[in-house]
């Protein structure tokens, strides 16, 4: 592949150069995302081309927005990794609804039952008193919505994308929702005396 | 009655998520509370992170504490599964070949 400043490359695809850029690009996007999809079973050869032609259309579509702060191949290959996951999320969870995974009783937990074992007696009554409290907030203080996302995305691990899609809403609106729902929890915890210092001492830190 | 941390694991892994919760991960719980204590009011949302990923990306690979130059979008990367797992594909993708 020829190298190509950022500003010939916009300008190639922009212009009589286009069908030449064009394969470059797509060889360079291919050649990328089978690194980066390398150890997928879900993935082969012609789903990667299938990918890397819908990234072209998105690419070509938004040659505007692309505002040089990394090089253009880089920003063209984030596109064609969006595109990916974006399918492979779909397709691997297209079966799955979300009351199915989303069960009145996920968070419906004994907090004793929780309880790390191999911590020391101070530690296990501190993670008693938050989880107790926690399962209570997440209870009372929660809406329906942001209970709803919280156990699809923090306990059974469904992707943002996924939940966001059967809630009617967008993966970024969803993170808000979540957002949202933290810091109310934090807040709430901090009303009753809970420090978020002590809630990260009660389970360790991250890591 | 004796409870085992490592049986408790071992139970899920074997029937998967639970409706009554006794399938839970305890492991979960505590990511959670981690979560919900290290919240901070200025946090990034998805769309932004993803306008930033590729300059994040970049100064990765230059061997820079892209954490230290990008904050926010190192903070979103450690809270968002989805992003988490893009930032992680594109890195692979953009290393291997430059």
């Amino acid at each position: 592949m020829p190298e190509r400043t950022n500003e010939e490359w916009l300008a190639d695809l922009r212009g009589a150069e286009q069908s030449a850029a064009l394969a470059d690009l797509r060889a360079f996007l291919v050649r990328g995302l089978g690194y980066a999809l390398a150890s997928r079973r879900d993935v082969d050869d012609s789903i990667i081309e299938d990918f890397v032609q819908e990234a072209l259309l998105k690419i070509l579509g938004a040659l505007d927005t692309f505002r040089g702060e990394s090089k253009f191949t880089t920003w063209a290959q984030k596109i064609a990794v969006r595109v990916a996951f974006t399918e492979m999320r779909r397709r691997r969870w297209q079966d799955v609804s979300l009351d199915s995974i989303v069960e009145a009783h996920d968070l419906d937990f004994v907090p004793d039952m929780m309880i790390d074992p191999s911590a020391g007696p101070d530690q296990q009554a501190a993670q008693h008193i938050f989880l107790e409290t926690l399962q209570r907030l997440i209870a009372t203080e929660l809406t329906d919505k942001q209970r709803q996302a919280l156990v699809a995305v923090r306990i059974q691990g469904m992707p943002l994308e996924e939940v966001a899609r059967r809630m009617g809403t967008n993966r970024n609106a969803l993170y808000k929702l979540l957002h949202d729902a933290r810091q109310r929890l934090k807040r709430k915890m901090e009303a009753e005396g809970l420090t978020p210092e002590e809630m990260l001492a009660a389970f360790g830190s991250p890591g | 009655m004796k409870l085992n941390w490592q049986s408790l694991k071992r139970n899920i892994l074997g029937v998967g998520p639970s409706s009554s919760g006794e399938g839970l991960d305890p492991d979960l719980l505590k990511e959670m509370a981690r979560g919900i204590a290290t919240t901070r009011p200025d946090e990034i949302g998805c769309a932004e992170c993803f306008d930033q990923m590729d300059q994040f990306v970049e100064i990765t690979l230059a061997g820079k504490d892209s954490s230290q130059a990008m904050p926010l979008v190192q903070d979103h990367l450690n809270r968002c599964g989805d992003c988490r797992e893009e930032f992680e594909a594109l890195l692979a993708a953009v290393s291997a070949v430059s």
